[in-house]
């Protein structure tokens, strides 16, 4: 094999593809080869670095050179500067935002010093098709090591004693799911990996799948042998095309390896990996829903029990676990359970990977240790609020999660402190959100969501959250009473009481956690009807500026409801309460003395 | 495609591939490493430093040495190029200049491998901001 100076790693994830990283890889070896370095340097397309922002990314190893915004007519210079002279293309690297320096080393760069990579390990660091790399990195190593020298209870206990939680949500003891479909007996059982990613800004799994599929492949195929499956099946939704077609592909390879298929590694287990392509429906996250849809049904839910660890996918014993999930459970094995249990809080062990979007300077994807504070999440990680704007709430866990508070900044984040906190986990969306946004329209975005997605099945949700829904339009359209407010309050409880589904009981959460931490804004609509952000249109509060007012009479006379008065060039004034926000008086007005709130 | 049959092929197979991903792997580390600097501007091409450092790669490889070799710009040492950088964990930055392939296998066994100093350091004179 050639023996490399250096690697140039190219991000070649969805949203970096999507800004050109093909090109980039293509005129980074078109540049080596025209400068006769081909033998010196490599080219490599990895997954996801998480630092989308300011993507595309070119990482130069062994310096830790982190490029940002590269383009592809920048590869000349990098090639001919960098790899040949060995000096930094300074424009391109990151500028740290508070001292405007650049950042050479990447160590040293805030977005990267507090996280821990455990199931994005590979990610950004490997050739996601190339399984050679893979190996290189202890890939199939836990597994070979399992079917070499552990019991299948052996191994479950392993899963147990690290304390992982499951990733997809509702953190639910790894371990203890595994044993139970273990125990379970049937003549063929399945292990399903849930790759249904459906929270609206979530794109971890994506990027897993993408960046490091070979990690899944691996973990199912331990989780397989675990609870004496043979047989594994991936439900991933058809937008994801490029996780679709990297999986295919490091599939076809583990298979050429005999790393899957019969008698893997001489031990006499047998394992194989089939996918099953998903529509996208947000239920279809439910484990049951998921099986359905599998089987050619409609995509809803059933009520459990029995649950899929005894009867699932075609009536057998199905174990499902989510995308983060499976990345975990290589490297418990291969680094030990109680490495992975010293990390994070007492109940919520590892780590987590996180989708921070939202009105926060580093957007992108980001895996921290459990226990780990919003504050640190936010302002370090993240680099702070956009626009030097404050900081007003963080949505955590997507549409059946809740909002976050100035007075949450400092509770370590694990599953349980966040369900105290009136949010959840889910599967790690971060929506920040500073002071221009209307808590009560962000409520309603989300039931926007959940009626769009609610499968139709039970009534509560179907029903109730449209309800909810109307409720929240009504407010926001400057419309709403004081009733509506308990109303949507006790509405909300009944659905998360009577709802089939992990959808329906989550869904009015949304509602709950802005009622109680922003109970003044939805006072604010109802009672004076004002939006304090300035976002819902219908309660933009008019007036006019009496010292640019020349008292043409022109709103006046625009005014549908007469809410204006005021004399022939005298100042005119508008009745607040008669108003009724349609803004005409603004549009007409050539003085440009109305003034909107 | 030979299929892998046992953990052991797993095992030599990860061996033979771990190789080629050395690179990527200190580079996670550098500190705890031996990191070797060739001043690469035009002159130290010209003098030779690409020989020097495919020297020094291959001399550290071979000697299983835990050192990363980079490549630096123009270190201002321009009567004694090729000159290289040695910062070896917890102690100061060694420059050494006029560094052939024959000198550059010589710092590998004696100063980086025995701490030993030999001829040809230039002093050093000068700060880096990250210091």
């Amino acid at each position: 094999m050639a023996q490399y100076k250096m690697h140039l790693l190219v991000c070649a994830g969805t949203g970096c593809r999507a800004s050109q990283s093909e090109e980039i890889i293509v005129n980074l070896n078109a540049e080596l080869k025209k400068q006769g370095l081909q033998y010196d340097a490599q080219v490599v397309a990895t997954g996801c670095f998480g630092f989308c922002e300011k993507g595309p990314i070119v990482k130069i190893l062994p310096d830790n050179t982190f490029y940002t915004q590269v383009k592809p007519e920048d590869c000349a210079e990098i090639i001919s500067e960098h790899i040949l002279k060995g000096r930094r293309v300074n424009r391109l690297l990151y500028e740290d935002p508070e001292t405007r320096k650049h950042i050479e080393d990447s160590k040293h760069m805030g977005f990267y010093q507090k996280q821990l990579r455990i199931a994005l390990r590979n990610c950004g660091f490997i050739d996601p098709e190339n399984i050679d790399e893979y190996i290189a990195r202890d890939g199939y190593a836990a597994l070979g090591k399992i079917l070499a020298e552990m019991t299948q209870s052996q191994a479950i206990d392993e899963i147990k004693k690290s304390g992982l939680r499951g990733r997809g949500g509702g953190g639910f003891p790894t371990g203890i799911k595994w044993e139970i479909a273990s125990k379970n007996k049937a003549d063929q059982k399945y292990v399903v990996c849930n790759a249904d990613e459906g929270d609206p800004g979530a794109f971890m799994d994506r990027s897993i799948l993408e960046g490091d599929p070979h990690s899944i492949i691996e973990a199912m195929a331990i989780c397989g042998y675990c609870i004496g499956a043979s047989k594994g099946l991936v439900y991933i939704r058809a937008e994801y095309p490029l996780a679709i077609k990297r999986l295919q592909v490091a599939i076809a390879q583990a298979r050429d390896y005999g790393l899957l298929g019969g008698d893997i590694m001489g031990s006499g287990f047998s394992f194989d990996i089939e996918l099953k392509y998903g529509a996208g429906a947000f239920v279809c996250g439910e484990e049951t829903a998921l099986i359905h849809s599998m089987e050619g049904h409609r995509g809803e839910p059933t009520v459990k029990p029995p649950f899929p660890a005894e009867k699932g996918y075609l009536g057998k014993p199905t174990n499902v676990n989510n995308v983060e999930t499976f990345a975990n459970v290589p490297v418990i094995f291969l680094k030990g359970a109680s490495w992975f249990a010293s990390i994070g809080t007492e109940k919520s062990k590892g780590t987590k990977v996180f989708a921070l979007a939202g009105k926060i300077n580093n957007v992108g994807l980001i895996e921290v240790p459990m226990g780990i504070t919003l504050r640190e999440v936010i302002f370090e990680i993240g680099g702070g609020i956009k626009d030097g704007k404050k900081f007003k709430a963080v949505q955590t866990g997507g549409p059946s999660g809740g909002c976050l508070t100035e007075k949450h900044l400092d509770t370590p984040i694990d599953f349980d402190n966040l369900i105290a906190a009136g949010s959840m986990m889910g599967s790690g969306g971060m929506i920040v959100m500073d002071e221009d946004d209307c808590m009560v329209s962000v409520a309603k975005f989300y039931l926007e969501f959940t009626v769009e997605e609610s499968c139709g099945k039970c009534a509560p949700c179907r029903v109730g959250n449209k309800r909810l829904h109307e409720i929240l339009e009504k407010i926001c359209a400057g419309k709403g009473t004081e009733d509506d407010l308990s109303y949507l309050e006790n509405l909300s409880k009944v659905i998360k009481d009577t709802s089939l589904c992990g959808l329906g009981q989550t869904s009015p959460n949304p509602v709950l956690s802005t009622l109680e931490h922003f109970y003044d804004e939805y006072l604010a609509h109802v009672k004076e009807r004002i939006c304090t952000a300035g976002r819902c249109k219908a309660l933009k509060l008019y007036t006019i500026i009496a010292d640019k007012c020349t008292g043409c009479t022109a709103c006046i006379r625009a005014c549908p409801v007469a809410a204006i008065t005021g004399e022939k060039r005298q100042p005119h004034v508008i009745d607040v309460d008669k108003c009724i926000r349609c803004g005409a008086c603004y549009d007409k007005c050539k003085f440009t003395a109305i003034h909107v709130q | 495609m030979n299929k892998i049959k046992s953990l052991d092929d797993l095992r030599k197979m990860k061996q033979s591939l771990e190789h080629g991903m050395n690179i990527r792997e200190k580079s996670n580390s550098p500190e705890s490493l031996v990191q070797i600097r060739v001043a690469m501007a035009t002159c130290g091409i010209a003098a030779g430093a690409r020989t020097v450092m495919n020297t020094l790669i291959e001399k550290i490889e071979i000697e299983k040495i835990p050192a990363v070799v980079t490549q630096g710009g123009c270190m201002g040492y321009c009567y004694a190029e090729p000159t290289i950088e040695v910062k070896v964990p917890g102690k100061d930055p060694v420059v050494f200049g006029n560094v052939d392939s024959k000198v550059a296998i010589e710092i590998v066994e004696k100063y980086i491998k025995n701490g030993e100093l030999l001829d040809g350091i230039i002093p050093t004179n000068y700060q880096t901001i990250n210091e």
